[in-house]
């Protein structure tokens, strides 16, 4: 629906509470190529704002705009840009509506782009002077994930009153939590009892707990008849709780400050929690401007000021931290004072190791060797000087979370999907990004020049770390069905090949594969050896693994010829090639098909479903389609 | 203990019910204290701390006592055993005279130290001349040996244990520098050599002697006419040992109340640095939050243990079932069932355990950047020869660089964007201060960062700044209350302290609980200093003119305006609620057909809460009018 008036804006969906309908349409959004005018994309959307809650819901009103600000936007028909900004920004005012400004630009702007990119840049700054907005650059789509806040989480003070300098100086304060872990969501357990024609079946699960003596196991004690005990040496002491609310330490809520101190004096790996926020009262006056001065000399000195905080009343233990300033640079935010929370004594473990200067030389870099390394701390810069920082925390999101997400959207119309591989974007965020890698190759490869590593050969196989298990934990299960059966077995033929290691995998295959004393074992060494492929080819870089990948999956065909497991390879090299294609690592599928690697075929093992011909073309096919 | 019902979300790092086997399994203390109970103990007094005298004895028995309350909480595994000599009975294995090993029921003679064991050593002096007798065990004319005798025992008591387990101690408290000086000729060179014979003897199984000596007022413990040989001292050391020994008893008795952690490693991890180039390193828990003990649940009935059993009930049709495989997640109206596979798979995001992404100047790193406390790391080659001089060379660049390394940190149930800061090592007269290293920081994701300080951004006015003299006034008062030689090590936390005191107490039948102090309150006296005030008083007058103490009122001001409206509300209440005849509809049971609106009525004229369904409001009604 084309808006009168506003050339080029669309509005795709009017404002609706979120559901699945919402979240197709937006997958269908159409891609103009017309440059677009981003104030009248503000209009329209205020404009929206306005007509469904006119000045209700203040404060809550929020539109996002996201922008590559880069497409020029039209003089007004009377008045300046300026003046067109402000009277946007009047508006948005006095309907209470929050502006935020996302503006996206992943590469390098050409120049006949700049001054209009000057422009635009400046105009949508002119909004958080003005009003209560907010404007953030972001220069790849990871950050743009990481900028959008999806879920608000309305803020909590966790205490109002008094930062006590003195006695006779006491500044009003609210302190709120300024970083907080967002946890993987819990999910309810399901039950699959209720009959499949109850449509209105909770499938829930509910959890009992029953204490019970552990002497007689018949016997239940109520929950109100237990009483905690505490150790004390080998004994356990009871007590209960109305004894301990008696005697325990019990401090008087405030926040005091013991003193200020060098910056220097604490060390940022001192920190111990998460994060507090400490805020003037905003509506004392006094205080936004005590908390400032008081912000800006400890900036200025390099201070801080150690804390003793009680929160609340009642709460049983008395907290020490850290207080550092945190100066703001936009007028429309006031100063404000970071809080950490600060171990105490019983808290540190002094646990001594050796001077790196008492080490033997050997274990010591050459002077050559430092400058390589030296040249590569530089070199992988995540925050040059001429590009926004990368992986900014404020800008990062958190993958599983978003791939938690991202699948819950995908299985509730596939309830049988498979969990996808993570996604690019996301990638970015779990790998080294591979432009850098490339861009500074040299410094990567001096540094690999200069340095050796190789595995201890002293160390017995069997004392090896394991790798982690890609998936799940049924191979675990497997393992542990496999071990306890045959130990006996294992004790009596001495040491066997249980794992498939890093050094001789091929052999440790083949190993497995022949043991006979449990036929699960081939279908560990089958599925150890699909993870192992799949491992080198997902930390390949630049196909530097390939060689060895292709040894492996030469190794394994053999094995499922012999073994007659014909369909586990082809299901595997199936999956293997979907895998490449969707990760841009198509070069390895072209990889295999150069070595004339095939499916296997009915003539190779009857069990196959595959004809020689279609086995022959697999991955010649694949080759040939664009894709 | 708290159940967590949902292990599968758990974060595997610093799980304490294994970090307490593993604390079990590594070595412990034995240790024996020999006291001497010869007459000249009892009889030579000291002046102590509340100026009554005290006898050596005694001395030495409560050292004895402090040192076993503090190891009771802080080591519980290590084993006492105390054993006096020169005494008139006798009662030990070998059974020698003149020695006598201290103990208590359900306990071997070195045994950990129980309640029982510690109570009983604390009322000795009501028993000890009854059952132990204090008697020189040397005369002349006699072939007996006493300290001989004592050190045999010691030594026998100690053959527990495997000297590479366990560090095996004997304390000698005495106040005779000449035990064989009442011997004459032949006999008194054959016992002394006799007894170093001894010592040495147990020296070379691995048992270290000290000595604890008690001068008397008038003549200081002459080390050397014995002892020296005994524990082999010599020149310097000898002129210090006195005095060196007395502020070692001291420290026996002050020491603090903490639990003792063993240096481990908590796990060793691949750090991937580039194209495939992993290292080996370590990682320790440096500091952690002190967590009470562990506690077990008991049936207060008869003290005995509880275990906690936990059983699956179908919500739908209450059957009892099995931990369901299935979790599910409402979304879009529908249940979107997720196995545990499915979930642990969406949590593994890399592969790598630890992976380098690249380096960002420290200035990148916030103070707000911080959820949990910090993990060191040092290199191990253990595994991967050469990986301590990758990473001291890549330490190196970091601190020259002023830079911190950005990873992520990956484990197959929790994975997280970390900061590695370079720790360059920090030695004081004391030793290590900070070790060597690096110290892996969690960074927050954008999903875990809130902004509270935008919450109050005023949308028109400009939020007030300090101004130059009220930033300058802030400065000076800054430097009058600082802290000089801060260290976060310094405070120990009272709540704890204060929860072994009562534990302490309660466990040995104490009657009165040991003054615990606490060292987080501001030093009153320091800020009631003239200077101090007077910066105080330049700072409140720059900020807040002459308005502090209305301002300080400000906020009850704000509040008083919202209670005038519940006043208000109130007032409207009673007036309405005299409308209605209570009582009548009390007694006729008519209240349930009064609208929840009418009901709130009387509950805000009688102030009482307004929350919750309309049968709870009827019930309130009725108990509050005592029907």
């Amino acid at each position: 629906m084309e808006v009168g008036g506003y050339e080029h804006v669309v509005v795709l969906q009017n404002i609706k509470v979120v559901d699945g309908d919402l979240v197709e349409t937006l997958k269908k959004i159409p891609r103009g190529t017309l440059p677009g005018d981003f104030l009248d994309a503000i209009v329209v959307g205020m404009d929206m704002l306005i007509k469904k809650y006119s000045s209700t819901n203040k404060g809550k009103k929020r539109l996002c705009l996201i922008t590559n600000g880069l497409s020029p936007i039209k003089d007004p028909y009377e008045g300046s840009k300026e003046d067109q900004v402000n009277a946007i920004a009047q508006q948005m005012t006095s309907h209470g509506m929050k502006l935020e400004s996302v503006v996206v630009r992943e590469s390098v702007v050409l120049d006949e782009n700049v001054s209009v990119m000057e422009e635009n840049d400046r105009i949508l700054n002119l909004f958080p002077k003005r009003t209560c907005a907010k404007m953030v650059f972001v220069e790849s789509s990871t950050s743009l994930l990481g900028a959008l806040k999806t879920r608000s989480i309305s803020p909590v003070t966790i205490f109002r009153g008094d930062l006590e300098i003195s006695p006779k100086l006491k500044i009003k304060v609210w302190v709120y939590k300024k970083t907080s872990e967002e946890k993987f969501p819990t999910l309810k357990k399901y039950s699959d009892k209720a009959p499949s024609t109850d449509k209105f079946a909770s499938h829930e699960v509910k959890v009992d707990f029953e204490y019970k003596s552990v002497e007689d196991a018949n016997k239940v004690v109520p929950p109100e008849q237990r009483i905690k005990g505490y150790q004390y040496g080998p004994q356990v002491v009871p007590i209960s709780a109305d004894e301990w609310d008696a005697v325990k330490f019990k401090p008087e809520k405030s926040v005091k400050v013991l003193g200020f101190t060098d910056s220097s004096n604490i060390m940022r790996h001192h920190y111990m929690k998460d994060v507090n926020i400490f805020i003037a009262d905003p509506g004392d006056q006094n205080a936004i401007l005590a908390v400032s001065a008081l912000a800006r000399a400890m900036k200025e000195m390099h201070k801080v000021a150690i804390l003793r905080c009680v929160w609340r009343q009642g709460q049983g233990n008395v907290v020490v931290g850290a207080l550092t300033p945190n100066v703001s640079d936009n007028d429309h935010v006031p100063d404000s004072f970071y809080f950490n929370v600060l171990p105490f004594a019983e808290d540190v473990r002094e646990f001594q190791f050796p001077s790196f200067s008492n080490l033997p030389a050997s274990l010591l870099p050459d002077e050559e060797q430092q400058e390589a390394a030296d040249n590569f701390v530089k070199m992988l810069d995540l925050a040059p000087s001429d590009k926004e920082e990368m992986l900014q925390p404020d800008f990062t999101p958190n993958p599983v979370l978003e791939r938690f997400y991202n699948y819950l959207e995908l299985k509730s119309k596939h309830p049988d999907a498979a969990v996808p591989p993570l996604d690019k974007t996301l990638k970015r965020i779990t790998e080294p990004d591979p432009e850098l890698l490339a861009k500074k190759k040299s410094a990567i490869d001096s540094l690999l020049r200069h340095f050796e590593v190789k595995q201890n050969p002293k160390l017995k196989k069997s004392m090896k770390r394991m790798r982690e298990k890609p998936s799940g934990s049924d191979e675990e299960d497997n393992y542990r069905r496999i071990t306890s059966k045959n130990k006996v077995d294992l004790i009596e033929n001495g040491v066997k090949v249980e794992k498939i290691g890093d050094l001789t995998p091929v052999q440790d295959f083949e190993l497995m594969m022949s043991r006979r004393d449990n036929p699960e074992w081939i279908n560990r060494a089958i599925t150890e050896m699909k993870n192992k492929i799949h491992d080198l080819i997902e930390d390949s870089i630049e196909g530097d693994n390939y060689p060895k990948a292709l040894d492996l999956l030469v190794a394994l065909r053999k094995g499922c010829i012999l073994e007659q497991e014909p369909k586990q390879f082809n299901d595997f090299l199936h999956q293997l090639c979907k895998f490449c294609l969707e990760h841009d690592l198509r070069s390895f599928c072209d990889f295999l098909a150069s070595k004339g690697i095939t499916l296997i075929s009915k003539t190779e093992a009857v069990d196959s479903d595959v004809t020689e011909e279609e086995a022959r073309n697999y991955l010649v096919k694949r080759e040939a389609k664009p894709e | 203990m708290e159940l967590d019902p949902d292990d599968v979300f758990r974060d595997d790092e610093d799980d304490p019910e294994n970090e307490a086997l593993r604390q079990r399994a590594s070595s412990k203390e034995l240790v024996v204290y020999l006291v001497d109970a010869s007459p000249k103990m009892f009889s030579t007094n000291c002046p102590s701390e509340d100026q009554k005298d005290e006898s050596h004895f005694r001395i030495a028995i409560s050292c004895i006592l402090e040192s076993l309350k503090t190891q009771i909480i802080n080591r519980s595994y290590d084993e006492v055993a105390v054993c006096f000599f020169n005494t008139r009975e006798k009662k030990n294995l070998q059974d020698l005279n003149s020695v006598f090993v201290f103990n208590v029921a359900d306990r071997e003679f070195l045994d950990r130290p129980t309640a029982k064991f510690i109570k009983e050593l604390s009322r000795l002096e009501e028993f000890f001349v009854k059952e132990i007798g204090s008697q020189h065990g040397i005369v002349s004319g006699s072939r007996e040996n006493s300290l001989y005798n004592a050190l045999w025992v010691a030594q026998a008591l100690l053959r527990k244990g495997s000297a590479k387990t366990a560090d095996k101690r004997i304390l000698i408290f005495t106040d005779e520098d000449d035990p064989f000086g009442n011997i004459k000729g032949g006999a008194k060179a054959d016992m002394t050599r006799t007894t170093l014979q001894r010592v040495k003897d147990a020296q070379d199984l691995g048992i270290s002697i000290e000595l604890l000596p008690l001068s008397q007022l008038d003549r200081e413990f002459n080390v050397s006419l014995f002892y020296a040989d005994l524990i082999g001292l010599q020149g310097e050391d000898l002129a210090q040992f006195v005095p060196a020994a007395g502020e070692r008893m001291e420290d026996m008795k002050y020491q603090l109340r903490k639990r003792m952690f063993k240096k481990r490693i908590v796990r060793k991890l691949t750090f991937s640095v580039a194209n495939g180039v992993s290292i080996e390193v370590h990682t320790y828990a440096f500091i952690r939050p002190t967590v009470l003990g562990s506690i077990t649940w008991l049936d207060s009935v008869t003290n005995q243990p509880i275990k906690i059993e936990r059983s699956f009930i179908c919500a739908d049709t209450g059957a009892l079932m099995q931990e369901p495989p299935k979790h599910f997640q409402t979304y879009k109206n529908q249940n979107v069932k997720f196995s545990v596979e499915e979930l642990s798979e969406i949590k593994r995001v890399s592969t790598g355990q630890l992976r380098l992404l690249g380096f960002k100047p420290l200035s990148c790193l916030k103070d707000y950047h911080n959820l949990r406390p910090s993990t060191f790391i040092f290199p191990s080659d253990e595994e991967v020869i050469g990986s301590t001089r990758i990473f001291i060379a890549l330490h190196r660049s970091m601190i020259r660089l002023n830079r911190f390394a950005v990873a992520f940190y990956g484990t197959s149930s929790h994975s997280q964007l970390v900061a590695l800061v370079a720790q360059e090592e920090i030695i004081d007269s004391g030793g290590q201060v900070e070790p060597p290293g690096m110290h892996m920081i969690c960074l927050p994701y954008s999903d875990d960062i809130r902004h509270a300080e935008e919450l109050h951004s005023g949308t028109n006015a400009a939020i007030p700044r300090a101004n130059e003299d009220q930033i300058k006034k802030a400065a000076a008062l800054i430097k009058r209350i600082d802290l000089k030689d801060f260290s976060v090590y310094q405070f120990a936390n009272p709540g704890l302290q204060r929860h072994y005191a009562i534990l302490q107490a309660l466990a040995l039948e104490e009657d009165d609980l040991p003054e615990i102090k606490d060292e987080t309150v501001p030093d009153e006296e320091g800020l009631a200093r003239p200077g101090v005030v007077k910066a105080i008083e330049e700072f409140k007058l720059s900020v807040y003119g002459d308005k502090y103490d209305e301002s300080d009122n400000a906020g009850h001001k704000k509040v008083s305006e919202a209670s005038k409206k519940r006043k208000a509300l109130a007032d409207g209440a009673v007036q309405k609620s005299a409308q209605y005849n209570w009582d009548a509809l009390a007694d006729s049971g008519k209240l349930k057909d009064l609208t929840v609106v009418e009901l709130k009525f009387y509950l805000s004229a009688h102030d009482l809460p307004v929350s919750g369904k309309k049968e709870d409001l009827v019930k309130r009604i009725l108990t509050h009018m005592g029907k």
